[in-house]
C-alpha cells in the first residue's frame, strides 16, 4: 500500500461508504467495546503511572535515608545519642543527622498506641534519622564504629523492607502496563470479529462490487474507515469517562497512603489522550488483516 | 474480443462443458441458447473471468483470464458489461445509484457524470425512477436498470443473462431493442435466452450468431429458429 493510497483510505471516501450498508449490531459491538476498553485503559495507565511515581518516590526517600536506633538504658540515652551524633557529624557522606523529638517520636507510635502514650514512661529507644549526601557513605565503616563506640546504636539503613516495596511497587506498574496492553490486544479481538462478521453479512454486496468491477482495496477501504472511525469514537468517549472518572479520584495525600494519588499529575494528563489515536491504529489494522482475509476467501 | 479456445468446465466431478470454442468478435451479436441447465451461465461466467475453465484458455482482450490477478480481473470488468438474470442490485441504494455503482467503484466523481447517468437513464426509460429502491421496481424496469449499469462504463462487450426471462412481451421488445441499439454503436453483444421468439425478433432487426449449447457441446444453431 503506498502513501497515497493510505491518505485515501484515511481521508475516506463517501460516495464509496454509501456503497457498504450499514451495519447494525457491528457498529453498536464496536462503538461499546472500543468505549468500554478505552475506559478500562484510562484506569490502568493512571495506575501504571503512580505505581511508577511511587516506585521511584520510594526509592529516592529511603535511599538516602536511614535510622539509628538507641537501645540504651535510660540514663546512659542521652550520652549514646550525643556520641553517634558526633561520629555520624564526622563521617563522610551523611547530609545530615539529628535526633527526632519527643513529640515526633509520639507521632510515629501514636497510630498503633493511640494519642495518649505516656513515652517517658515506656523504654522507647532514640530514634536518629541520617540523610544520605551524593555520594553516600561508607556502610559498613559507619557500622563497625558504631558498634565499637555506641553499644546500644543498631544502625537500619531500611534495605529490608525497602527493596520489597519497591519490587511490589514495580510489579504493580508492570502489571497494569501489561493490562494495556491486554486491552488493545483484546480490543484488536473484538474488532476482528466483528469486521469479519460485518464482512461475512456483506458477502453479496462484496459479490456485487467484484461484478461490476471493484478492486479489493476499494471494498476493503470501505469496511476499513467504518471501523476505524467507529473505534476512534469509541474510545475517545470512553477515554472521556475514564479521565472524568479519574479526576474524582482522591488526590495524594499522607493521610490517605497508597489509595491516593493513583490519578494522572502534569503532563500525564496527555498520555490517555493518545488512546482514541491508537484505538483507530489497532482498528486500522485489525479491520485491514480481516478485510484482505475474508476477500481472499470470497474468491 | 474474447475468445474459448477448447474450454472445459467441471463441477462437483461431472463434467459440464466440454471442448468448447468460441470467438466473440468486435462488433458481432451473438445469442446463446439451450435447455435450462445446459450451461448458459457458467458459458458466460467464463467470458467475464467469474469462473476459470477446468480445460483449455478464455482470452478476454489477448489476455489469458486465468494469468490475471484479483485486480486485474476487476480491471477487465469494467470493460465487460453484465446484466445477471437476477439483476444484482444493492438494496440500500437508489436505482440511480446503482445503476452508477461501476463509476463509483471505479472512483469516479459522480457530480461530473450527472448529465451522462441522466442520458442514459432516459434511453432506458427509467427518468422518473431515480430515486426509487430496487425492491420498489417492477421486473421490466430491473431489466433496463440492469442493462443501463451494464452500459455505463461503455464497456466493449455487453453480456445479458435472461434479460427479457421475467418480462412481458413488450418489455423484451424494448429490451432487445436496446441491446441492438448498443450492438448498432459498435459493442459486442452477447445473450443468453431459452426465449426462441427473441432471437427470431432479433433476426429482423441485426445480424446475430446464434450458438447452442447441447450436450455439453457449444454448435452454431440451425435456420429453423
Amino acid at each position: 500500500m503506498n502513501i497515497a493510497n493510505l491518505r485515501t483510505l484515511l481521508m475516506g471516501d463517501k460516495q464509496a461508504d454509501r456503497v457498504v450498508p450499514p451495519t447494525g449490531f457491528t457498529a453498536q459491538l464496536t462503538l461499546f467495546v472500543s468505549g468500554a476498553m478505552g475506559f478500562l485503559a484510562v484506569f490502568a495507565l493512571a495506575l501504571s503511572l503512580a505505581s511508577g511515581r511511587l516506585a521511584d518516590r520510594w526509592a529516592d526517600e529511603l535511599a538516602r535515608s536511614a535510622t539509628l536506633r538507641i537501645n540504651a538504658p535510660t540514663d546512659q540515652r542521652a550520652d549514646q545519642t550525643k556520641a553517634a551524633l558526633d561520629i555520624l557529624a564526622q563521617t563522610p557522606g551523611v547530609a545530615s543527622a539529628r535526633a527526632l523529638s519527643v513529640e515526633e517520636q509520639v507521632a510515629l507510635l501514636t497510630p498503633w498506641f493511640g494519642p495518649d502514650l505516656p513515652l517517658d514512661t515506656l523504654p522507647i529507644p532514640q530514634l536518629i534519622e541520617v540523610i544520605a549526601g551524593e555520594p553516600g557513605y561508607d556502610l559498613a565503616g559507619l557500622r563497625l564504629r558504631l558498634v565499637a563506640e555506641v553499644p546500644g546504636a543498631v544502625f537500619d539503613d531500611h534495605t529490608r523492607w525497602r527493596e520489597p516495596l519497591v519490587d511490589a511497587a514495580n510489579s504493580l506498574r508492570r502489571l497494569a502496563l501489561v493490562s494495556t496492553l491486554l486491552i488493545g490486544g483484546a480490543l484488536a479481538g473484538m474488532i476482528t470479529l466483528a469486521a469479519n462478521a460485518a464482512l461475512a453479512a456483506n458477502a453479496q454486496v462484496i459479490e456485487v462490487l467484484r461484478l461490476v468491477g471493484a478492486r479489493d482495496r476499494y471494498i476493503a477501504g470501505a469496511f476499513v474507515r467504518r471501523f476505524t472511525m467507529r473505534a476512534l469514537i469509541g474510545s475517545a468517549i470512553g477515554v472521556g469517562i475514564g479521565m472524568g472518572g479519574v479526576m474524582l479520584l482522591p488526590e495524594a495525600s499522607n493521610e490517605g497512603g497508597f489509595l491516593t494519588g493513583l490519578g494522572f499529575q502534569g503532563l500525564g494528563w496527555g498520555v490517555p489522550l493518545l488512546l482514541p489515536l491508537l484505538s483507530g491504529v489497532v482498528a486500522f489494522f485489525a479491520t485491514w488483516n480481516a478485510a484482505r482475509r475474508t476477500l481472499k476467501e470470497l474468491t | 474480443m474474447i475468445e474459448l479456445d477448447n474450454v472445459g468446465y467441471s463441477y462437483g466431478g461431472g463434467e459440464l462443458l466440454s471442448n468448447l470454442s468460441v470467438r466473440l468478435t468486435p462488433g458481432s451479436f451473438h445469442f446463446l441458447t439451450g435447455p435450462s441447465g445446459a450451461g448458459k451461465t457458467t458459458l458466460l461466467k467464463l467470458c467475464y473471468g467469474a469462473l476459470h475453465p477446468t480445460a483449455g484458455h478464455v482470452r478476454a482482450f489477448e489476455t489469458d483470464m486465468r494469468q490475471l490477478d484479483r485486480d486485474q480481473t476487476a480491471l477487465l470488468r469494467r470493460r465487460i458489461g453484465v446484466v445477471h438474470q437476477d439483476c444484482r442490485f444493492l438494496d440500500h441504494l437508489t436505482l440511480t445509484e446503482n445503476v452508477a455503482l461501476p463509476l463509483l467503484v471505479s472512483g469516479r466523481d459522480l457530480s461530473s457524470e450527472t448529465d451522462n447517468l441522466n442520458e442514459l437513464m432516459q434511453w432506458v426509460g427509467l427518468s422518473g425512477r431515480a430515486d426509487a429502491r430496487p425492491p420498489e421496481l417492477s421486473g421490466g424496469e430491473r431489466q433496463r436498470a440492469a442493462l443501463a449499469r451494464a452500459v455505463i462504463m461503455s464497456p466493449d462487450v455487453v453480456i445479458a443473462d435472461e434479460p427479457t426471462g421475467n418480462v412481458d412481451w413488450e418489455m423484451s421488445q424494448r429490451l432487445l431493442q436496446l441491446l441492438v441499439e448498443l450492438n448498432r454503436m459498435g459493442k459486442t453483444v452477447l445473450i443468453a435466452t431459452h426465449d426462441l421468439s427473441l432471437i427470431r425478433a432479433a433476426k429482423s432487426q441485426v445480424q446475430a450468431r446464434v450458438l447452442r449449447i447441447a450436450n455439453r457441446q457449444l454448435q452454431t444453431a440451425g435456420a429453423d429458429l
